[in-house]
């Protein structure tokens, strides 16, 4: 179960599998991502797939960035989890690149990622989230 | 120059709070030190070995009178009355208070500025040509691109906890004043054959302990789709660099690695990627910035002459005044680097004066140089006088605009925990070995730059003699290097051999420049005798 999830559906129980074993088990629903694998592997599989879990070994590792938004552009709709080390100030962030679960190795104060996550009203740029970009607010 | 909305207020205020937020939070324990460390570096807060040192962005700086009062405000009251302009054109404050640093950002922030990003494995302050929108020689001004590029990576989520830091450089003009290709993404502003303008990029450059000089990735990028190639540039560089050893992250070592064709191939297909997704920014966003760019209500019908009946006035003329693009107007430097000073350091007080000047006599407009000294971008050349007389009363008319006293330093062992070696008072020492006006006229353009260690911040790789500091059992020595370049002409610097202690180094100067005197022929500059006659002469010199 994640420990802060923003999705209406039902959590998705199954089990995730490796990319290696997903990639010769066609009918797995839920995987997961080390850092440094390509989720470009996963597109052809996208319409199945629940749940695509990406892993954060150290926090300072951002390629999890880039693979959450690799997979949300290229459509992907289920639940797309953060796990590992998942520090409170990365979560906007995450939230921005199409995650939409979190399970973290540390206690995270609800209180302090509500406040995290709301702290920004207004954001520079486009990225896989429904916000606004500053410059279209400016231009109607 | 440009000015918040209430969206950019917005931005800065909500990060002041961010920030107060994280400092409580690691005051009370709910974060550690190590976890604490990457969010107080993306607000340019290191700990030195004294204290806590704050940096703050000067975004391609540009700065105005206001801003400038606020910095020599912040200088007075929470650090020891004075700043150090910085080699990316940032001004640091060597002696903060933890807990005193969300007050400063919370001051920084009334005058629209920030620290945001000037540290941390982040999208860096963007850097540009210091003359922007006054040079006779640039095709456009930078900084509309330069702002725009700003915001786009202000916060960027993808790209926030990259494999490490990330610079850029954007000029527009023939000579480089910026080291653009010793960045890792640096743009020139060219136009295409139908007068279009795009940008000619280069990717893979950087100091550092393995210096590499950018190559040119893209002869001609349509100006509008700047946004995305960046984002493909990033993206290539933040899915495959290592991750294993943090002194092998930076993009050129990916570069070098994956070859300039396979990492050229890369980009551009993610560049599709990134273009279908229609990120940029509009023309509208852009003219919308521009509009704060229009050049300043300049007198038309001035005349060019200057009354040059002062001969330490005409002396402080010749070098450190530099052409305008407009008629009867003139840039004019202000050294930061008075002879025995600490290169790129100036009191509060001395800052009030330059934000006077500016108000009264440069349309409020300041620039910052990444060679560490100052400048006023836009002078009546009849006002000259009259700025002159104020920076001298001041002690700020040090006559040495890219002389031999002109020495680009890091902080060094005197502050910098990373450093190995002392380089301020290195310095200090060639600066005063070389104090003779005469003589620095005589051998004329020569860029020294001191890196207290191995990281080169005091950009050694480029400078025409470059000083390396580092540690040798236990003790300071320095290595001599000849023969590099931060401007159009780029190139790395050679190590000449052994290394010198503090008094033997100063010597070696000292006979690479006497060689070289010796080696030149007329109107060669250090830089030219040393390309056609090699290092053997100097090797010979210094080492006998």
């Amino acid at each position: 179960m994640a420990d802060f999830r923003y999705r209406d559906d039902q959590p998705h129980e199954e089990p995730a599998v490796t990319l290696d074993a997903f990639l010769e088990q066609p009918d797995a629903t839920a995987v997961r991502l080390e850092a440094g694998e390509d989720a470009r592997r996963l597109i052809p599989f996208l319409d199945r797939l629940q749940l695509i879990e990406i892993s954060f070994p150290r926090f300072r590792d951002g390629r999890g960035f880039s693979s959450a938004r690799i997979l949300r552009e290229a459509g992907y709709k289920g639940e797309l989890r953060a796990e590992g080390d998942v520090l409170i100030d990365l979560l906007f962030f995450m939230r921005r690149c199409g995650f939409d679960s979190f399970v973290s190795q540390h206690s995270l104060n609800p209180a302090d990622v509500e406040a995290a996550l709301n702290r920004y009203s207004h954001v520079y740029q486009n990225a896989t989230d429904e916000a606004v970009p500053i410059w279209k607010l400016r231009h109607g | 120059m440009y000015q918040y909305d209430k969206y950019d207020q917005g931005m800065v205020d909500a990060r002041v709070e961010e920030f107060r937020d994280q400092v409580r939070r690691r005051i009370a324990g709910d974060i550690n030190d190590d976890q604490f460390k990457p969010l107080r570096l993306k607000n340019g807060l290191y700990l030195q070995l004294h204290a806590y040192m704050l940096r703050v962005a000067i975004p391609y700086g540009t700065f105005n009178s206001v801003q400038m009062r606020k910095l020599a405000d912040i200088a007075r009251k929470y650090d020891r009355g004075y700043g150090h302009f910085t080699t990316r054109q940032n001004i640091q404050y060597n002696w903060i208070k933890l807990e005193e640093a969300p007050d400063i950002l919370a001051e920084l922030a009334t005058v629209e500025m920030h620290a945001i990003q000037t540290s941390g494995e982040s999208i860096r302050n963007i850097s540009a040509d210091q003359y922007a929108g006054a040079a006779a020689d640039e095709i456009c001004d930078p900084r509309p691109w330069a702002e725009l590029i700003r915001q786009a990576t202000t916060f960027h989520p993808e790209f926030s906890y990259l494999p490490r830091k990330f610079k850029i450089a954007v000029i527009s003009a023939p000579e480089d004043r910026a080291a653009l290709r010793w960045h890792d993404c640096a743009l020139r502003i060219v136009r295409n054959g139908k007068g279009e303008e795009g940008f000619e990029v280069y990717a893979g450059g950087g100091m550092g302990r393995t210096p590499f000089i950018a190559y040119k990735i893209r002869d001609f990028l349509p100006a509008q789709q700047i946004f995305s190639y960046l984002q493909a540039i990033l993206r290539v560089w933040n899915l495959h660099a290592r991750r294993d050893n943090i002194h092998k992250q930076r993009m050129k070592i990916l570069v070098h690695e994956l070859g300039e064709e396979e990492f050229r191939r890369q980009v551009e297909e993610e560049f599709q990627t990134f273009l279908a997704l229609a990120t940029d920014f509009p023309q509208a966003e852009y003219d919308r910035i521009a509009a704060y760019f229009t050049p300043p209500p300049f007198e038309t019908g001035l005349g060019d002459e200057i009354d040059r009946s002062d001969p330490d006035f005409a002396l402080w003329v010749d070098r450190q005044v530099v052409a305008h693009k407009v008629p009867g107007y003139a840039i004019a430097n202000i050294s930061l680097k008075p002879i025995g000073g600490i290169p790129g350091d100036i009191s509060a007080e001395q800052m009030d004066i330059v934000a006077d000047l500016a108000e009264r006599y440069s349309f409020d407009e300041i620039r910052a140089t990444h060679a560490q000294n100052l400048v006023l971008p836009h002078v009546r050349k009849a006002d000259l006088y009259a700025v002159w007389q104020a920076l001298d009363a001041a002690g700020l008319a040090s006559v040495n605009l890219d002389l031999v006293t002109d020495i680009i330093a890091c902080p060094g062992l005197d502050y910098c925990s990373l450093a190995n070696a002392r380089s301020i008072p290195l310095a200090q020492k060639i600066s005063e070995r070389f104090a003779n006006m005469e003589r620095q006229l005589d051998i004329g353009e020569l860029k020294i730059k001191i890196s207290g260690c191995i990281n080169a911040c005091g950009h050694h790789h480029a400078g025409q003699i470059g000083i390396l500091g580092v540690d040798r059992k236990g003790t300071e020595n320095y290595q001599l290097l000849l023969g590099g370049s931060g401007a159009e002409d780029t190139s790395q610097a050679k190590i000449t051999g052994p290394g010198f202690d503090e008094a033997g180094i100063v010597d070696a100067v000292e006979r690479t420049v006497e060689r070289y005197r010796e080696l030149r022929e007329p109107g060669e500059r250090f830089l030219d005798t040393y390309r056609r006659v090699g290092l053997d002469p100097f090797k010979e010199a210094i080492y006998g």
